[in-house]
């Protein structure tokens, strides 16, 4: 409730007991944030501790050695190393690239096709066409992967990276963002653009595009992530490919292995997480401005 | 203006692969998913060839009669319990966040951390957290809420299992419903406050009579797409539980998800049916959502 201080202008004198209260609540307020800080990464603190662990030092060194084993004494990359030969993670780092990078041009290339018409143009049933695709947020859709899966069968694409993308690339979310964006752009530029004589596609191409460059990168980037952190869908879907499967769904193999090495999952994980948090730290404004855009 | 016929055709092109898509992979599925629930169609069939065969209502007199779907459906609405409490502390964060302190950015993002976190990843994590020999344990050990020895092994044990599983989705959720609801409380405009201020209003009765009431809107929304999230939730638990143990956290589209693809009988037509069972109550608890968030807002 504390959120109102900021909007009230700073008076030049204030009686010390008044001041006092106020840095109180600071304090306070850095304490709640703190708790809350350590409940939201704990999890990963003490993963990234286990991962740096030495398991060779201090002879049988476990996980669970509290408080030891959230703060390691001998610190090592061996375990990201081991875990890479091991189980040859590089294959697996090459699947999320392929499934991820596939998804992401598709929803761009799908998503900016579809907004263009209905942000722009003057055509029959636009309205209706509009509304069925944002009622894809809202109609049930608890038992799609079944038929889906047998749709991929029958197209022989169960087992292929191109049929865990193909049924996730046209979203309302997607087409929606880019819509909001087109009609953002001035219509005068359309209009000169068109009296050059340029096509739909070029205008597309070359007005709409570079001017809605921040649009499509919250977009991309939300792709991004949303993919390749996916695991019940690549799962089911490659599950009779055991060699195509992304990191997310070897990693949950890993721990599943019979000579199981907490160490090595540990790194595992984290070689998994370390490209999307480094994508997150560079592009959070993106992240929180697309989902602010979906509820406005 | 007249549209013109090639301006027509030219959108429909541009529409067209979206639209081959979400009727091939989102609209078809919807249909024939509903089909399927009246038709007999498994492993079997399949493998012979055959296509589902229409036997009316008796995938839905099957359901009626299995225990194990009826303590899916008492799970999933168990797990609805995740809603309030994940809607109260997520607009309780934004509040605190909602503010220009230093270093406020790096809080928001890092409370998002979670909601960008593989469940996989967050399966590896959490099952060391709940280990018998884990940190949860040792923490409840250093505030003597057990003995040494005596903690529990919380994805284990049937009484906390799905407690346990819901409190992932509450980890990896409130920095998602954090963003919408600082969005929200960004838009309230500040005069508002600083009238009901002037006119001697405390904190907290700002909180219920301004802030509460001018982000119905976004609470409504909020806790839509969470009950819709808590009735679909299945990553968490077929990567923490499996619906075990002793089936304590075999939720309904758990259910769905083990009769169409775990064991040896695909039984497709079964799993349809139990889907839209699923459905229909996610669709009657959306409109509850909408009766209770949406109706007060007329009187004011």
């Amino acid at each position: 409730m504390t959120t109102l201080t900021p909007r009230i202008v700073p008076r030049a004198v204030k009686p010390s007991s008044q001041r006092q209260q106020k840095s109180g609540r600071l304090v306070l307020r850095y304490a709640l944030l703190s708790v809350i800080l350590l409940f939201a990464l704990f999890p990963f603190l003490w993963t990234l501790a286990i991962a740096l662990t030495d398991k060779g030092a201090g002879g049988g060194s476990s996980i669970y050695d509290f408080p030891a084993s959230l703060f390691p004494r001998h610190l090592t990359l061996n375990n990201f190393f081991d875990v890479y030969k091991t189980f040859s993670l590089g294959k697996y780092i090459l699947n999320s690239v392929s499934i991820s990078a596939l998804t992401v041009i598709g929803t761009l290339v799908v998503s900016a096709l579809a907004a263009y018409p209905l942000a722009r143009f003057e055509f029959p049933g636009r309205k209706l066409i509009f509304t069925v695709i944002i009622a894809t947020l809202v109609l049930p859709g608890e038992t799609n992967f079944i038929v889906n899966t047998l749709t991929l069968q029958k197209l022989h694409l169960l087992g292929t990276h191109l049929g865990v993308v193909l049924p996730t690339v046209a979203t309302a979310f997607g087409i929606f963002l880019m819509r909001q964006a087109f009609m953002g752009v001035p219509q005068a530029l359309v209009e000169a653009a068109r009296l050059d004589g340029a096509s739909e596609a070029r205008i597309l191409w070359s007005v709409m595009l570079p001017l809605t460059v921040p649009s499509m990168a919250a977009l991309a980037i939300f792709t991004l992530v949303t993919s390749w952190n996916a695991y019940f869908w690549p799962s089911l879907v490659l599950s009779s490919a055991p060699d195509s499967v992304p990191l997310s769904v070897a990693v949950l193999k890993l721990k599943g292995q019979f000579n199981y090495d907490p160490f090595n999952v540990a790194a595992g994980s984290l070689i998994m997480m370390v490209p999307i948090l480094i994508i997150f730290l560079f592009a959070q404004r993106y992240f929180m401005r697309g989902l602010e855009g979906a509820v406005k | 203006m007249k549209p013109l016929p090639q301006t027509t055709l030219l959108a429909f092109i541009f529409l067209a692969p979206a639209l081959l898509l979400l009727g091939a992979f989102t609209f078809y599925p919807m249909i024939y998913g509903v089909y399927l629930g009246f038709t007999e169609y498994g492993g079997a069939r399949f493998a012979q060839g055959l296509g589902p065969k229409f036997v009316g209502l008796d995938n839905f007199r099957t359901l009626a009669g299995d225990e194990l779907f009826w303590k899916g459906i008492a799970n999933s609405l168990r797990y609805l319990l995740v809603v309030p409490v994940l809607q109260l502390a997520s607009l309780a964060v934004a509040v605190l966040v909602n503010t220009q302190i230093p270093g406020i950015a790096f809080f928001r993002g890092a409370f998002y951390v979670p909601v960008v976190t593989s469940i996989s990843l967050a399966a590896v994590m959490w099952e060391w957290v709940y280990n018998k020999d884990g940190t949860l344990n040792w923490l409840l050990e250093k505030l003597h809420v057990f003995s040494a020895g005596q903690g529990l092994s919380w994805l284990g044990n049937e009484n906390t299992a799905l407690y346990a599983v819901m409190f992932v989705t509450f980890w990896r959720g409130f920095g998602y419903y954090m963003v919408l609801y600082l969005a929200g409380l960004q838009g309230i405009p500040g005069e508002l406050e600083e009238a009901a201020r002037l006119d001697g209003a405390t904190r907290w009765q700002l909180f219920w009579k301004i802030t509460v009431p001018m982000m119905r809107p976004t609470i409504l929304l909020c806790s839509l797409l969470s009950t819709i999230a808590a009735l679909r939730a299945l990553e968490e638990i077929v990567v923490l539980t499996n619906g075990g143990p002793l089936n304590s956290t075999y939720t309904s589209l758990m259910y769905v998800y083990s009769k169409a693809f775990q064991g040896f009988n695909f039984d497709y037509g079964l799993a349809s049916a139990a889907g839209l069972v699923v459905s229909i109550v996610a669709l009657g608890l959306s409109f509850v959502n909408f009766r209770f968030f949406g109706e007060q807002r007329s009187d004011s």
